[in-house]
């Protein structure tokens, strides 16, 4: 791999204390490509959720470090975590997280607006981004009249706003029945495609087999990591284990 | 039985859950009570001191004051009158005292004790020749004790003694219904009131200011007082004394001018207190809806272990009933305490009022206000708990927020922290209305208060003679007005960290969206404190007028006063400061709190 657009080193992050402790995410150490889709699996608990929000600067680490595009997210205070996430790093939740009282586009427009994008300019490509995930006639549509399907399609747009560096998902199907899971497992196939770096927390099966590489964790470490062939190629073990 | 012993269980828990909020509710209630308890107590709270002065100096039934001896004797001779003194020569004289000089009543009296109408006096000794014995409100303004000297037409005299009476209205009301023949700038201001012996009362008339005459009459009805005064002699407002007839004051006449130190406080008080509870109600709304969002998920786990929708909305009222009951026994005990500071009728009367009555009526109007105010305020949210699906309610479902199509296409223009204050207005614009309407009432306070302050200024800038003496009733309206800014900015402070707090609940997710996608801390803190600056703006640009408004309502004839722009100035833009500082915490706090955790809390 060449430079890593986004490395974790020694990752460490704990709650609770004494006979409570709870190691979340215990010794982590990543790299990903720019470009690259990796989806992190694992039950319930394991610590994904916890080592996507260290990723994109939401959490701090208890120990290590997090390194985005060549910048050390822990030498970073809090307004400039801020940026980072508002330049770099796009989320997309499972519980999609859209404002209730703005409509799919005034959705999509607002991180540009947060980072000072003239408004016409903000509604531009805001409709542009619905256009791609195939909202364009619900763009003035409030998060309550769209479907959980479409919901998630305008929080992956949300996500796209500012030209992020990275897409973290965290479990972006959680909450979706079938037909809407494969509206948005579509939807995060072209990502790929346009060569969008993606990280996905994930349970769901077909998110995990389209992505790069499949990396298992439990209990806060990672048990196992499995490069996967993409277009139809078969899964690639890798060997040995790491973290 | 059992159904109000769970009610009662639930409430209680919730309270001492929720302490911080419970205690900024009774707060709220207590001061608008104490206010409305103070208004209330001030009614006829002096009429014991007069009566005590009027029995302890024999007072008249009737002052008669009377242009010459033959008059005078005509009086005294009427049928009715059972006994008299006087009667006494009455001249206008200058007194001056370390470079003051202030009109004062001169009234001729002997050395020896009148059987009626004898001034008592408190400190000193009574008149003889080259003494001055003066009345004690009077003495008090001017800074004036036993044993000092002071002059009376440029003649000196030392002051042997200081008295009350029952006779004439303490200073500043001594020529209460222009019973004085002094020029109509001197009863406007206020004359002070000097007993010298006889011979120097008449060494003081002039020739463009003859002597006058006074005397005390005791009827034998003393309460056909007023009937007696209309069938013999001009005494109304409109009705100077003419040079034909006698000017009669009733007894009861003094007791009412006595009264106006206490009447000037009521006067005030009263709307004070009003206003007060206006902004209580603003309060409790906040609160109780604050407190709803809050609760939901502990009302859908109510209602999914069985509680009916009853039982939740008893809950809810139940919590809110105590406290206001709490807070109103706490606002009749503080303003039954604090009404003797107010109701005390002044130097010029014996004795002190004490705590008023606690009749039943004020205690009844009292605790139905603070009820009445809670209830009205809870209703709405607790009928809306009870109504909330279960389902929706154990999934925190936020009420949902408002849409304003036209404050959202206005907030895309905006810097980032107005962008999320607007929004955040446009969420809950109920709330921004309560928010522009507790600041209203604020600045309507403050204002008025101004307005009155600038009323005295200039009143003692035109009588430039007067501007050395400290009025009592401009002094007591000061100290009712200050107690009355104490109150208003009080529920006014509560109003706004409650509402940014409840604010920055309501939009505890929201706000944390905000920040996952690249709102710094600074941006979403400036953003809730824009929420509660923003509809603070238009409320205390309306409390200006409505403050001039109501003091000209409050002073009656006595007309509109405008305080200097500069000082306007100054109240919005230190309301709009104080409401910016007070929001800040709240607003801090809620940007402070990791927005994953919201998040997480939000999604569990």
């Amino acid at each position: 791999m060449n430079d890593p657009l986004l490395s974790a080193r020694a990752l460490r992050k704990a709650y609770g204390r004494g006979d409570t402790l709870v190691r979340a995410v215990d010794d982590v150490d990543l790299d990903i490509g720019a470009g690259e889709t990796v989806a992190v699996t694992g039950p319930s608990g394991c610590g994904k959720s916890t080592l996507l929000h260290l990723l994109g600067g939401l959490d701090r680490p208890d120990a290590g470090q997090v390194i985005l595009s060549g910048r050390q997210l822990g030498q970073l205070g809090e307004r400039g975590l801020a940026r980072l996430r508002r330049d770099a790093v796009g989320f997309v939740f499972q519980g999609f997280h859209l404002m209730d009282e703005l409509t799919a586009v005034e959705n999509v427009e607002l991180p540009q607006l947060l980072a000072g994008r003239p408004p016409q300019a903000a509604r531009r490509r805001a409709l542009e981004l619905l256009d791609r995930t195939g909202l364009a006639d619900r763009a003035k549509f409030l998060p309550a009249a769209l479907s959980g399907g479409q919901r998630q399609r305008v929080a992956v747009a949300r996500a796209l706003a500012n030209d992020p560096l990275v897409v973290l998902a965290d479990e972006p199907t959680g909450n979706l029945d079938s037909a809407a899971t494969l509206e948005v497992l579509g939807l995060f196939d072209d990502l790929h495609r346009a060569g969008q770096t993606l990280v996905i927390v994930t349970h769901d099966s077909r998110i995990a087999a389209a992505a790069d590489r499949l990396i298992a964790m439990s209990d806060g470490a990672f048990t196992g990591e499995t490069r996967l062939a993409n277009a139809g190629g078969g899964p690639r073990r890798l060997a040995g284990l790491e973290g | 039985m059992s159904r109000v012993v769970l009610i009662a269980r639930l409430a209680a828990r919730d309270l001492r859950h929720r302490r911080a909020q419970a205690v900024l509710l009774l707060l709220a209630i207590i001061a608008a009570t104490a206010t409305l308890m103070l208004g209330l107590a001030l009614n006829g709270v002096t009429s014991s001191p007069y009566l005590r002065t009027k029995a302890a100096t024999n007072g008249p039934d009737i002052t008669a004051f009377a242009s010459s001896p033959a008059q005078a004797a005509l009086l005294s001779g009427m049928g009715g009158v059972s006994a008299h003194s006087g009667p006494y020569p009455l001249a206008s004289a200058v007194l001056g005292f370390r470079g003051l000089a202030v009109p004062v009543q001169a009234e001729g009296r002997d050395e020896a004790p009148a059987t009626v109408d004898q001034p008592d006096v408190t400190e000193g000794n009574w008149v003889r020749p080259g003494s001055v014995v003066l009345e004690r409100t009077f003495a008090e303004a001017l800074g004036v004790t036993v044993g000092g000297r002071v002059t009376l037409n440029e003649r000196s005299f030392w002051v042997s003694g200081i008295a009350v009476t029952a006779a004439m209205p303490e200073f500043p009301g001594v020529c209460y219904y222009m019973t004085c023949r002094a020029d109509s700038q001197a009863e406007e201001s206020g004359m002070g009131l000097a007993w010298v012996t006889q011979a120097a009362a008449r060494g003081f008339a002039t020739s463009a200011s003859p002597v006058s005459y006074v005397l005390g009459l005791k009827l034998r009805d003393p309460a056909g007082a007023a009937a007696f005064a209309a069938a013999h002699g001009p005494v109304s407002p409109s009705g100077p004394v003419s040079s034909s007839g006698p000017a009669l004051l009733t007894w009861e006449q003094v007791q009412d001018a006595d009264n106006d130190l206490v009447s000037v406080a009521q006067q005030v008080l009263t709307p004070g207190a009003w206003l007060a509870m206006v902004l209580a109600v603003a309060s409790v709304a906040v609160l109780a809806g604050g407190q709803m969002a809050e609760q939901t998920r502990r009302v859908g786990q109510l209602k999914a272990a069985g509680a009916t929708p009853a039982l939740v909305a008893a809950v809810l009222l139940a919590e809110h009933l105590f406290l206001a009951l709490v807070a109103a026994a706490a606002g009749l005990g503080i303003g039954w305490l604090a009404a003797p500071l107010l109701s005390s009728a002044g130097a010029g009367l014996l004795g002190v009022p004490g705590a008023p009555a606690l009749t039943l009526g004020t205690v009844g109007v009292v605790v139905v206000v603070a009820v009445g105010v809670t209830l009205g305020a809870t209703l709405v949210p607790a009928f809306r708990a009870a109504h909330t699906s279960t389902v929706s309610a154990l999934e925190d479902a936020a009420r949902p927020p408002r849409r304003h199509a036209v404050l959202m296409a206005i907030s895309r223009r905006l810097p980032t922290s107005l962008l999320i204050g607007v929004r955040l207005i446009a969420r809950r614009p109920r709330r921004a209305a309560l928010a522009t309407a507790s600041t209203a009432i604020t600045v309507t306070g403050i204002v008025a208060v101004l307005a009155a302050h600038h009323a005295g200024d200039v009143s003692a800038g035109r009588f430039d003679w007067f501007a050395g003496l400290s009025d009592p009733v401009s002094g007591r309206v000061s100290q009712v007005m200050a107690l009355l800014t104490v109150v208003l900015v009080t529920l006014a402070a509560v109003n706004a960290v409650v509402t940014g707090w409840a604010t920055a609940l309501d939009a505890r997710q929201s706000l944390a969206v905000a920040r996952v996608l690249g709102g710094t801390p600074q941006q979403v803190s400036a953003g809730l404190s824009a929420a509660q600056v923003l509809p603070a703006l238009p409320g205390s640009l309306v409390g200006v007028p409505l403050g001039i408004g109501l003091f000209a309502v409050t002073n009656g004839a006595g007309g509109v006063s405008v305080p200097p722009g500069s000082w306007l100035a100054a109240v919005v833009l230190g309301t709009l400061a104080a409401v910016a500082s007070l929001t800040a915490v709240p607003a801090i706090l809620g940007a402070r709190q990791p927005a994953v955790l919201i998040l997480r809390s939000e999604a569990a």
